[in-house]
């Protein structure tokens, strides 16, 4: 089939509409600005909530993906509104016109250097979810000090559900990531104390309060309520964290051998950028706008643009797959004039 | 001299020093404690509570924060009616938890 299917984005959302494209019979362009496919789910170790090695599901995707045409560090350099289709320019200087684009961007991670008074990138022993699941891939950071993990913190919701970060929204995965992360470093750490400073503690997905109990109840995780708010360093490089325990209603602290920050999710600027230049809206959390966000997320207004994945708002992976699938369907459709 | 106010000794809570000997024993002999999702299921159930601030779940946070003659003296308010036991969603039985407390805290907590 000769029609041109462009799929922005090579992330689990990208691949997956490829491959389901690819088992309909069709050929889609896949187009990824990185040097490699598989988005953040690559930087991941193990995910939850059944601890299968992330390697597995990108390496899987990656092998079924193979057939549809792939440009690595590949960018839209602009995209021309033509009567019933798109003539996309890429950075490499190939040109398509296709009537149908997947948008399958993804999301940002906050930058936790934003928030100065939790210290990242100033503090030795402060680091980020993605720096954790880094060490849990290589075993290399020099912040994870083997001979030293007496004490360690988690800080809930950085720069998410905090207006003065510009994000006002939850980020939805990183209460189950931080609960996951604490119980992996207990696992490798048993005689460390692991402390979560939540907020609200939002197990939402399957089997996601079971961790929470698991990490109560078998690994004697500390679950304190209240946000931190400020890091500051001892002369041993250690960092001293401050909240209030707001289910004592006491001032709290403590000096943890290492600190991580549970960034959240923000919209791609990237995304964005390309949003505009197709006029697709934003919606008022800065991530794509649907049609609506209840029977239609996968829908952009524009008649041929779809979307799947975290370009439209913080996903799970299995939440992720199954849009993509749905996506690929609806392109299906589309093309058959069905819809 | 009066400065028209005074300085009460800090509430603040250092985990550094928390002395949490005392609670692992409690959790040996009691591995439930650490099930305590802080809902307050028992307090709200409790007959002493509106008269005296008893209240399970603050015990069991005080016993974590090292505040041991807070959740004693909290306690002795208790009249272990069980009541507690029977709404506890995370199927803590707090009665019998309550005796271990007083077992094992008893002696410097009067
Ligand atoms: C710390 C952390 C841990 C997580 N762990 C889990 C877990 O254990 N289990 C789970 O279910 N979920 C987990 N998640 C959620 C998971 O990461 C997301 O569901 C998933 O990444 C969404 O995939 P995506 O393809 O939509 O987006 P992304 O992974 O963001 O991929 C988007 C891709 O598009 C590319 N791209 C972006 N813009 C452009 C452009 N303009 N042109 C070309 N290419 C572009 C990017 O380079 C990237 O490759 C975790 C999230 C975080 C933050
Ligand atoms: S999922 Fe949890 S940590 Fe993340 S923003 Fe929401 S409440 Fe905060
Ligand atoms: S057993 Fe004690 S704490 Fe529990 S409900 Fe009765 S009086 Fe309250
Ligand atoms: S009812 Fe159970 S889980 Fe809830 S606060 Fe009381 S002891 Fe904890």
């Amino acid at each position: 089939m000769k029609e041109n299917i462009v799929i922005i984005g090579g992330g689990i959302a990208g691949l997956e509409v490829a491959v389901q494209l690819l088992d309909l019979g069709y050929k889609p362009i896949v187009i990824e600005k990185r040097d490699r496919l598989g988005g953040h789910v690559a930087d991941w170790n193990l995910l939850f909530p059944d601890m299968i090695p992330a390697r597995d599901v990108v390496g899987n995707l990656i092998a079924r993906a193979s057939e549809a045409n792939i440009f690595l560090n590949t960018e839209i350099s602009f995209v021309n509104k033509l009567k019933d289709s798109y003539n996309i320019m890429l950075s490499n200087g190939i040109s398509i016109n296709t009537r149908i684009i997947v948008m399958t961007t993804g999301f940002a991670l906050f930058d936790a250097a934003k928030k100065e008074e939790y210290g990242y990138g100033v503090y030795d022993q402060v680091m980020t979810n993605k720096d954790l699941e880094h060490w849990f891939n290589t075993g290399d950071d020099k912040r994870v000090n083997d001979s030293a993990m007496n004490a360690v913190g988690f800080v809930h919701c950085v720069g998410s559900r905090d207006e003065k970060a510009r994000n006002p929204q939850c980020s939805k995965v990183c209460c189950i990531t931080a609960i996951k992360q604490a119980i992996e470093l207990k696992q490798r750490f048993p005689e460390a104390m692991v402390y979560c400073f939540y907020m609200d503690l939002r197990m939402f997905g399957k089997k996601y309060e079971d961790f929470y109990i698991n990490a109560q109840r078998d690994y004697g995780i500390r679950f304190i309520r209240g946000r931190v708010s400020e890091v500051s360093e001892n002369i041993d490089g250690r960092v001293i964290v401050k909240a209030e325990d707001t289910l004592s209603g006491k001032p709290v602290k403590v000096t943890l051998d290492l600190l991580v920050l549970m960034a959240g999710i923000i919209c791609n600027t990237d995304s964005t950028r390309l949003a505009n230049m197709v006029s697709l809206p934003i919606d008022s959390d800065g991530f794509l706008k649907s049609r609506d966000n209840v029977a239609e997320i996968i829908e952009s207004p524009r008649d041929g643009i779809f979307y799947a994945g975290a370009c439209t708002g913080p996903k799970t992976v299995p939440e992720t797959l199954a849009e993509a699938r749905a996506a690929a369907l609806k392109v299906h459709l589309f093309i058959k004039g069905l819809k | 001299m009066d400065f028209g106010f005074k300085i009460s000794p800090s509430s603040a809570i250092n985990l550094d020093n928390v002395d949490l000997t005392k609670f692992e024993e409690l959790h040996r002999m009691e591995p439930d404690v650490y099930k305590c999702m802080a809902c307050g299921s028992c307090s709200a159930t409790c007959p002493a509570s509106p008269f005296s601030g008893m209240s399970m779940r603050k015990v069991i946070t005080a016993l974590q924060r090292g505040k041991e003659k807070e959740a004693v003296a909290m306690l002795r308010n208790c009249m272990l009616c069980g009541k507690c036991s029977m709404v506890c969603p995370r199927g803590i039985n707090t009665r019998h938890l309550i005796l271990s407390i007083f077992r094992i805290y008893r002696e410097d907590g009067k």
